[in-house]
């Protein structure tokens, strides 16, 4: 059972005070996308065994929706930071490349590159 | 309002390790705003008399207090019956800036828990996933959480006194939750100094 | 005979006789007996049956990993099955039954399995039950579940007469196992300052170490135990439970520990059990090692016992297993039970060392006191069938060719040990093989990994693999300082204390069959699993069949799958499927370890979720008055509403018609307290409320109300409600009972995750009101006579609301109507919900006012053709197929749904859509039923072309009326479609429109 920092309330939140998202850094595809854009942003999802980026809300805390950087394998926690951004911060990006060099993750990966 | 009730009209119990009461009619104003704003920061004092807490914190003055909730939203305890004025208060204070003020006292139930501090403690620690020890978790601070299966806050006014906040609806739950997580003879002994 | 002895028993209190009773026979223990030692203090060494055989059993260990000796335990409403002897401690009146036997323990009819043992050899249910298939149900079923399971079930209708909770506990570090090992741990970090906890499975600290003998600092171990927890009970920073489990170690540091508190006095104050729940920085398992058996034929004859168990029952309860025992091993350690028994006045005829070269200081020692023992042999069979009476010696390295045989009443057998490894594992440990002690231990570079991803747990002692006494200590001692360290603590350089080092040990031999050639008819009793009845013979038959994964045999042979998990079994099993296989025991790997390392109980699961708070109840403000007036309440999400009031002697459905009527005729009252209320507050307000709704809410007039729709990402109306603009900046949102938090949620989610510049707050005010239908030609009227607001129907039209002191209380009225007719919803502030209610009581009383429940509000919506989420809505529903679009703009450019909704699937107009349903015949259509079509689908099942929704009796219209999905439903009015029954039979009904009632809004607009 995990435990993920809010980077909101600053708590170590236990799994049970937490709502599991999906997916994070999804772009909304609205009236006038395509198909295939609409289909891939409701249903084609990643599904990595390793880096994944998720997003998490400390539903019985603060309310807050943030993200998680995370080893699917390990459950390596690299980092959580707020939801308000379109792409993970550059730090959780270098906390990444420290513990696992060369990842990509869509069109993510070490900042350095 | 003399025929206002609270959600168990002062239901208590004693007998176990702690005494769990209703606490009675509690005034409660949810703000929300960017606490960083000085106006909001100034209408909190205004209708408080208490400074903006800071994360996960809880400052009281009086029979008021000001309990930190989100990074944009305080809990502000009063009187019951003043609770509609602090509403309009906020309102009036803060025309122009973006903020939403709401009375939500009749929302929410509260209980005290009051007894030995260890004792205290452990009634929550049954309920709640999160580290009571007293290294963890003092007078000052306040935590949103669970309860067994339902949202819960609490916070300690002072040792061995235990305020817990839950919706009205599951109130009787979380009375029993609490009435049984201080049953006889269910002392744990993690928290004795 | 097994007895107790004068002397010894170093956990008792000889002065307090316990008595107790096992299968209904009175027997006598002392206070400090496990139900184990106490039966055999009573010379009952046979204390059950086995699973499969039924054969005879006796108890084999001395703790946890026992197989055999399980029972039943307690009567009614604290009856136990499958509880371990060994792990029971005794107590006044305890009450035990043996299990897996007809009739009686000692006269068994389920034993003739024996006979036809070699008819029942691995995969027997798999090869035995396939064919003929109609034989499953009358013939294969019932013979599995007569014979299938271990011990009984409770009673159906008995309820656990205790109760349980949970505990959440943080710590720095979790010390699980309190023996010598587990103590020097949680002295080296606790030395630090470090929050430390400490669990133990026993009743008693220091493991082991008592029994087995040595000095540390040059005194007898159990000098150090008693300071070792005086030091730590006298540290702040340091918690020690006794008859606590680490049962299992989970991901980021989470640990279930099961703490049994009364289980040794029933009835006691207080939880029986408590579940730990506990977050640790580091863990470490200091949880010791298992002895294994040795594999010859007979190993199962009550009286074989594991060599340490015996010295356990010698040293810690002052009973003997027999007389004269026969010990034979491949290690030294079993020596130490040779001088124990030695020590306890008890005759050890013989010692059978199956290496050649014999042991070390140990085997000297106990020639030297005159004890035989023959170096290079082996057991080629045990004599006797409830009990041992002898042993038949052959040579370990032959095939099995007997010897001589020694009378005796015990064996004693040792295989080696098998470190703890349960809780290092199943987070992730990785474990390597040592070949020399013939063992996995853990391998430290490859340890469970946290949030973090640094290690968290550390194993220690014989956990780790370390024996010496010495070596446990300063094992230990660097495992508490290495977690000390890792949780941000100064653990100090205090060094380990100083054991006296054992003799000289000759190493072990690995023998895994004994003979080594063992024959057929002896592989066929010479027993892997005790508790599932495998055999050495079934592993080799699983491995000849092709099942060469460990994994496959394990569930082919069902080694290692009964209650005890295969504690004393598995590593025998994998080295003789191994062998079998040709390839080294790691190559064939271990079975994977779960938790719990042991069962535990389904209360402690629970924790306090049963009864009363088995889940939350959502009580509205006039719950208890519902309840008083014997409301027959259903549940609406965690709400309960009342589905109907009904009188004395009255039946529901008479009750929900007369409320209909009442409310049609003159004035019905609704509890909808449950509806969500939400506020959406800020300058963006508007624009939010177009993207959340598929109606244009920004152009809502303040002091008016507007219906809305909500559908999610996919288009699928996921809520409905009515909307009030309550200023310029600021809407109340309705959503459906129990719908609050989703929605919330849901508009939280856009606001965070999407429109994050977006200037809007949202709060939840479900709760803050109480909130009530008034509704009927008369509700206009009753809330004049309450007085304080004008609500004309000038000075309130419809869908319109208005704010005012009603009845001396401040409330705000909707006039909104959901039957049809002229109605308002009032809220009140929760703390005046009570009270206003009753003045609406009061105040009707006149009007004949009848309050009304859910069945009576869903006969009247349908009725008005209103949707009901839940009933004509399941998640794949659009609004375009209810008829809805008169509700989606289509000014707008963007709503939440509105991409969805121009998929191709979501345009096909073979999509059903919304119609209503009247029966030829006027009965009620049956809720759910299918409209069948011509022909049959590629599946030959028969083509449908629409269904049921909702379905009523009306009493207005005094027919059935029905609402339903139809294949181009709008386009086909007065048709008439079949609905078959569940009973084969067809009802006929028509198409017809799904308004019936008041078409035109008259009644509602007065």
């Amino acid at each position: 059972m995990l435990i993920l920092h809010c980077p909101y309330c600053g708590v170590m939140a236990d799994e049970t005070e937490l709502h599991g998202g999906g997916e994070a850094h999804l772009t909304r595809h609205g009236p006038g996308s395509s198909d295939e854009d609409f289909h891939d942003y409701l249903f084609a999802k990643e599904n990595p065994r390793g880096v994944h980026f998720e997003r998490w809300r400390h539903v019985q805390g603060c309310g807050k929706w943030f993200h998680a950087a995370r080893d699917t394998a390990t459950l390596e926690v690299f980092g959580t930071y707020p939801a308000q951004t379109t792409e993970p911060p550059k730090a959780i990006r270098k906390a990444i490349t420290a513990k696992r060099p060369g990842w990509t993750w869509r069109g993510f990966s070490d900042p350095a590159k | 309002m003399s025929e206002a009730a609270s959600a168990l009209s002062g239901a208590a119990y004693e007998g176990g390790l702690v005494r769990v009461a209703d606490a009675g009619l509690q005034g409660m104003v949810t703000l929300r705003g960017d606490l960083e704003a000085e106006a909001i920061r100034a209408a909190v004092r205004e209708a408080s008399g208490c400074d903006m807490p800071g994360q996960r914190a809880i400052t009281a003055e009086g029979d008021a207090a000001v309990a930190w909730m989100a990074p944009d939203e305080v809990l502000i305890l009063g009187p019951h019956a003043r609770a509609g004025d602090t509403c309009a208060a906020l309102e009036a204070a803060l025309q122009g800036q973006h903020h939403l003020a709401v009375n939500v006292s009749d929302a929410r139930a509260l209980f005290t828990v009051t007894g030995e501090d260890a004792a205290v403690r452990e009634v929550l620690a049954k309920l709640a996933p999160v580290d009571l020890s007293p290294g963890a978790f003092g007078p000052g601070d306040f935590r949103r959480s669970r309860l067994a299966q339902v949202p819960g806050a609490f916070w300690m006014p002072q040792a061995g006194v235990m305020r817990v906040i839950c919706f009205r609806s599951v109130a009787q739950y979380v009375f029993d939750l609490l009435c049984t997580s201080a049953a006889p003879g269910s002392r744990v002994g993690y928290f004795e100094a | 005979m097994s007895t107790r002895l004068a002397t010894g028993g170093r956990l008792l209190d000889k002065g307090r006789q316990v008595s107790f009773t096992f299968n209904g026979k009175r027997m006598t223990g002392c206070a400090g007996d496990t139900l184990a030692s106490a039966l055999l203090a009573n010379d009952q060494v046979m204390m059950g049956r086995s699973f499969k055989y039924h054969r005879p059993r006796g108890v084999v260990a001395s703790g946890a990993e026992e197989p055999n000796a399980l029972v039943g335990l307690g009567t009614g409403a604290r009856f136990e099955p499958n509880q371990r002897a060994t792990t029971t401690e005794l107590f006044e009146g305890l009450s035990a039954a043996s299990q897996n036997h007809w009739p009686s323990l000692d006269y068994d009819i389920g034993a003739v399995n024996q006979a036809f043992a070699r008819f029942l050899p691995a995969g027997f249910y798999y090869k035995m039950f396939m064919f003929p298939r109609v034989f499953w149900k009358h013939v294969y079923e019932p013979f599995i579940r007569q014979s299938a399971g271990l011990g009984k079930a409770p009673d159906a209708e008995t309820r656990d007469a205790d109760t349980y909770e949970h505990f959440h506990a943080y710590t720095d570090v979790l010390v699980i196992g309190g023996g010598i090992a587990g103590l020097q741990a949680a002295l080296a970090a606790g030395r630090s300052g470090a929050r430390v906890l400490v669990m133990e499975q026993t009743p008693h600290w220091g493991g082991r170490a008592p029994v087995d003998g040595g000095e540390v600092d040059g005194k007898p171990a159990e000098a150090f135990i008693d300071a070792a927890v005086a030091e730590l009970e006298a540290m702040d920073n340091v918690t020690l439970r006794l008859r606590c489990m680490g049962a299992g170690v989970y991901d980021h540091g989470y640990v279930l520990g099961y703490e049994r508190l009364s289980d040794h006095a029933p009835g006691a104050d207080g939880p029986r059990h408590r579940l730990w729940r506990v977050r640790a920085g580091q863990v470490i398992t200091a949880t010791g090692a298992i002895e294994r058996p040795l594999s010859f034929a007979g190993n199962d004859v009550p009286g074989v016992m594991l060599a340490s168990a015996l010295r356990d029952y010698v040293v810690n309860w002052g009973v003997s297993a027999g007389d004269r025992t026969v010990v034979v091993t491949n290690n030294d350690d079993a020596y130490r039970t040779a001088l124990v028994l030695l020590d306890a006045g008890l005759n050890v005829p013989l010692i059978l060392d199956a290496r050649a070269g014999g042991g070390g200081a140990l085997a000297d020692e106990a020639r030297a006191r005159g004890i035989r023992v023959e170096t290079g042999k082996g057991i080629a069979k045990v004599k006797g069938r409830a009990r041992v009476t002898g042993v038949a010696i052959c040579a370990q390295a032959g095939e099995g060719a007997v010897l001589e045989e020694v009378p005796c009443d015990a064996v004693a057998m040792s295989g080696g040990w098998s470190p703890v490894v349960h809780l290092w594992s199943h987070c992730g440990g990785k474990l390597n093989w040592d070949d020399a002690l013939a063992m996995f231990r853990p391998d430290a570079g490859r340890a469970p990994t946290g949030h973090d991803g640094a290690p968290f747990v550390a194993a220690c002692g014989a956990a780790n693999g370390e024996f010496g006494l010495n070596a446990i200590l300063k094992d230990a001692n660097t495992a508490g300082q290495t977690a000390a360290r890792a949780t941000g603590h100064k653990p100090g350089r205090k060094g380990a204390p100083k054991a006296s080092d054992a003799g000289d040990e000759a190493p072990l031999e690995q023998v895994w069959l004994m003979p080594q050639g063992a024959n057929i008819k002896l592989r066929m009793k010479a027993w892997l699993d005790y508790q599932n009845d495998v055999k050495v013979s079934d592993v080799q038959l699983a491995a000849r069949e092709g099942y060469e994964s460990v994994e496959h045999t394990k569930r082919y042979t069902t080694l290692g799958m009964a209650t005890d998990q295969g504690k004393l079994s598995n590593i025998n099993g994998l080295a003789v499927l191994s062998n079998v296989l040709g390839q080294p025991i790691p190559q064939a790997g271990t079975t994977t370890f779960r938790p719990p390392y042991t069962p535990i109980s389904m209360g402690a699961i629970a924790g306090e979720a049963r009864g009363a708070l088995f889940q939350p109840i959502r009580r509205t403000t006039v719950h208890d008055w519902h309840e008083a007036q014997n409301a027959y309440m259903e549940p609406v999400g965690h709400w309960r509403r009342p589905y109907c009031f009904p009188k004395a002697g009255e039946s529901h459905e008479d009750a929900v018609q007369r409320e209909v009527r009442a409310t049609r005729d003159s004035l019905g009252l609704l509890d909808a307290s449950t509806l969500g209320k939400l506020i959406v507050k800020g300058p963006d307000a508007g624009r939010f409320m177009d993207m959340m709704y598929t109606n244009m809410m920004s152009n809502l007039a303040v002091g008016k109300c507007r219906y809305g729709l909500m559908c999610s990402e996919n288009g699928f109306l996921m809520d409905d409600g009515v909307v009030a603009r309550l200023s310029d900046d600021t809407w109340l949102c309705h959503t459906t009972t129990g719908g609050a938090e989703r929605v919330h949620a849901h508009m939280e989610e856009f606001l965070q995750t999407e429109w994050w510049d977006w200037q809007i707050f949202v709060a939840n005010v479900t709760e803050q009101y109480a909130q009530f239908g008034v509704v009927g030609p008369n509700s206009r009227k009753v809330l004049e006579k309450l007085g304080g607001v004008d609500l004309s129907k000038e000075a309130l039209a419809f869908m319109q609301w208005t704010e005012g002191t009603l009845a001396g209380i401040e409330s705000r009225i909707f006039r909104i109507s959901f039957s049809g007719e002229l109605s308002y919803e009032v809220a009140v502030p929760a703390s005046m919900g009570r009270a206003f209610w009753n003045k609406l009581l009061e105040a009707g009383k006149e009007f004949g006012v009848t309050p009304y429940g859910t069945e009576a509000l869903h006969i009247m919506r349908a009725e008005k053709g209103f949707i009901m989420i839940g009933d004509e809505t399941d998640g794949t529903v659009i609004p375009q197929d209810l008829g809805l679009n008169w509700a989606i703009s289509k000014k707008k450019e963007d709503y939440i749904g509105k991409r969805a909704q121009a998929r191709s699937y979501m345009t096909n107009p073979e999509r059903w859509k919304l119609v209503g349903l009247e029966t030829v015949d006027g009965s009620v259509l049956p809720d759910g039923a299918y409209a069948v079509g011509e022909g049959v689908n590629a599946n030959g099942q028969r083509v449908v072309q629409g269904r049921v929704t909702s379905t009523y009796h009306s009493p207005t219209l005094e027919r059935g009326i029905a609402m339903g999905l139809v294949l181009h439903g709008p386009d086909r009015m007065g048709e008439v479609l079949d609905f078959p029954r569940l009973d084969g039979s067809i009802v006929q009904a028509k198409i017809v429109d799904h308004v019936w009632f008041d078409k035109d809004g008259e009644k509602q607009n007065v």
